[in-house]
């Protein structure tokens, strides 16, 4: 069985500077895949160039197609969805209309189901129905981000840093969707600071330095890896505290 | 002053109010959509207006043609653009849209202008013919463009105004036109007398608000335009092209701006450079509304009429000086409110 999702010797610059070398991935079907590695080492960028944000050099290919030629709005179609680190969500309009533009693109009849599915996975969506999206707390606003890429039917969920500055409570919850979600038949690539929470959840995992990956394979051998154990999980508890 | 006079200016004031507020709601919701300051509003305003006078004089209007020739203009772009990746239904699309639309639009126009068609024809023809007119302008010069600054939009903006006013003198000559009163006869209510014409500008500008409100409140493109006004990228990530939302806002815009004319041009007479400062009118109300806020607009375009029409009274060599000096104070103001506005980078 092919991957879902393969990227191959992908570079990513701006300007001059190269934020992404040579990075190959694989997103298989039904798995949760993380990228994990310290602030700046462009997992980021990396993600967005996946999505069409910023130009990529090398090869993307999502469901046995090229990618190269299609922008944002074919990727999605195609079923890649993205929640970004700055959440992007339309601050102004209210949660249901955030949440009903993101099945824009999806048969009316099926986005009122859609609706209804997120709804049951965020219960508090519901609740704040009728609020407007720049009014909700900070978890309550990547739940809606999360939402609102489910709308849009994605086959591949890419999640940048969901965790980041929300707190604990919240954070399991979220974490705790995302497997949910692969059991649902959505992959996930997951980008994380919070690496050992990542860790614990995914299949694949890859670690990222300044650009490049350094370590990749089996979520819990990497888990397990002297190297990652020092640089990465160690340092997360102390990290925590400053998020 | 006398109350009557008093009145008749109220009246005076709040019809061309009316209009500018229309026109500002345009520019604003254009400039959130796309980033585009639309100075060629005004050229709507006269191409409206001017076609529409042209056709019930019985005449052809040069615009009819000038949208087929746009039309073939957005094609070539639409192929150039899509030239790794053509197939049919694109193709068709584009050619149904940019080619078949006018010319059965022109053949329509030249048709009916030989015989002095009824009003109400005249009013469809010039809409159609403004309305694809800002369809096409925003596929050639303003979509190519759309990653660029809000500065070189702002240029390429001016350069499609003097391009389209260069245009209206090709094709409407440098006489004025009046056109036909859209709802004739009159009735008077104490000292005023209100005419069908000013009842349809009333009718109009309050229908259009109501029925902007709605497209932008309850339908699926109505939000979706609003969404990407509000955030760029989260759109774009929820599926829906800046394209798409641009082309709509341009719609509006030109449908607006052609409907403003149809609608001044019996009131007064038009010349093919009379849109522009029409248009600056509805651009001062819109800055005071800070080129965001639609019901401040509104607010504002209405104030704008009534300063024009009492200063027209008291020192009408003034009255264009003292509407735009109403800018500065606003300016000064919202400067010491936001002093560091940073260009946004997207």
């Amino acid at each position: 069985m092919s991957a879902l999702l393969s990227v191959t010797n992908a570079h990513v610059a701006y300007g001059k500077v190269e934020a992404v070398r040579s990075v190959s991935l694989e997103v298989g079907q039904n798995q949760i895949v993380t990228i994990v590695g310290a602030n700046g080492a462009g997992k980021t960028t990396l993600l967005s160039a996946i999505m069409g944000i910023f130009p990529l050099k090398g090869r993307v290919a999502f469901a046995g197609q090229d990618l190269s030629r299609l922008d944002i709005e074919d990727r999605v179609a195609m079923g890649l969805g993205l929640v970004p680190e700055h959440r992007e969500l339309f601050v102004t309009m209210n949660v249901e209309d955030n949440l009903e533009l993101g099945a824009f693109r999806i048969e009316r009849s099926r986005a009122k189901a859609s609706m209804e599915r997120v709804y049951t996975t965020f219960p508090r969506l519901k609740e704040r129905r009728k609020q407007l999206a720049g009014t909700l707390s900070g978890g309550e606003q990547q739940m809606l981000a999360m939402g609102r890429a489910l709308m849009g039917e994605p086959k591949l969920l890419m999640l940048d840093e969901p965790s980041l500055g929300l707190a604990p409570i919240i954070v399991a919850d979220i974490f705790r969707i995302v497997t949910e979600l692969r059991a649902s038949g959505v992959s996930v690539l997951l980008v994380e600071q919070n690496a050992q929470a990542a860790l614990k959840i995914a299949d694949q995992a890859y670690v990222m330095e300044l650009g490049e990956f350094v370590l990749s394979g089996k979520a819990s051998d990497i888990a397990a890896n002297e190297r990652v154990a020092a640089s990465y999980l160690g340092f997360q508890h102390e990290g925590a505290s400053v998020i | 002053m006398n109350t009557t006079i008093m009145l008749f200016l109220l009246q005076d004031g709040i019809t061309n109010g009316a209009i500018y507020a229309l026109l500002g709601l345009a520019l604003v919701l254009v400039f959130a959509v796309t980033r585009v300051i639309l100075i060629p509003q005004g050229e709507f305003v006269t191409y409206g207006a001017l076609t529409y006078a042209s056709l019930a004089a019985g005449q052809m209007p040069g615009t009819a043609k000038l949208a087929l020739a746009l039309g073939i203009g957005a094609f070539a772009f639409d192929m150039f653009a899509a030239r790794k990746a053509l197939h049919g239904r694109l193709v068709l699309r584009s050619v149904l849209t940019n080619i078949v639309l006018p010319a059965v639009v022109l053949a329509l126009t030249i048709t009916f202008a030989a015989q002095k068609p009824p009003v109400a024809v005249c009013i469809a023809l010039s809409l159609v013919i403004v309305a694809m007119i800002g369809l096409y302008l925003y596929r050639i010069a303003f979509q190519p463009l759309a990653h660029t600054s809000v500065l070189v939009l702002l240029i390429a903006s001016v350069g499609v105004h003097l391009a389209l006013q260069g245009l209206g003198l090709l094709f409407f000559g440098a006489e004025g036109q009046r056109g036909p009163a859209v709802l004739s006869g009159s009735f008077t209510a104490g000292a005023l007398r209100f005419t069908g014409q000013s009842i349809t500008v009333y009718g109009i500008t309050i229908a259009f608000i109501v029925g902007l409100w709605l497209f932008f409140g309850l339908t699926l493109y109505g939000k979706a335009l609003r969404a990407t006004a509000v955030n760029r990228l989260g759109a774009r990530l929820a599926g829906i092209r800046t394209t798409l939302s641009g082309q709509i806002a341009f719609l509006l815009a030109s449908v607006i701006g052609a409907l403003s004319g149809i609608m001044i041009v019996p009131i007064t007479t038009l010349y093919y450079d009379s849109g522009f400062l029409i248009g600056l009118k509805g651009f001062v109300a819109a800055i005071i509304g800070g080129l965001v806020s639609y019901p401040l607009t509104a607010v504002a375009a209405l104030f704008v009429g009534l300063v024009e029409a009492f200063s027209s009274f008291y020192a009408s060599n003034y009255k264009e000086v003292i509407v735009f000096m109403l800018l500065i104070p606003v300016l000064l103001l919202r400067s010491l409110a936001a002093p560091a506005v940073e260009e946004e980078k997207d």
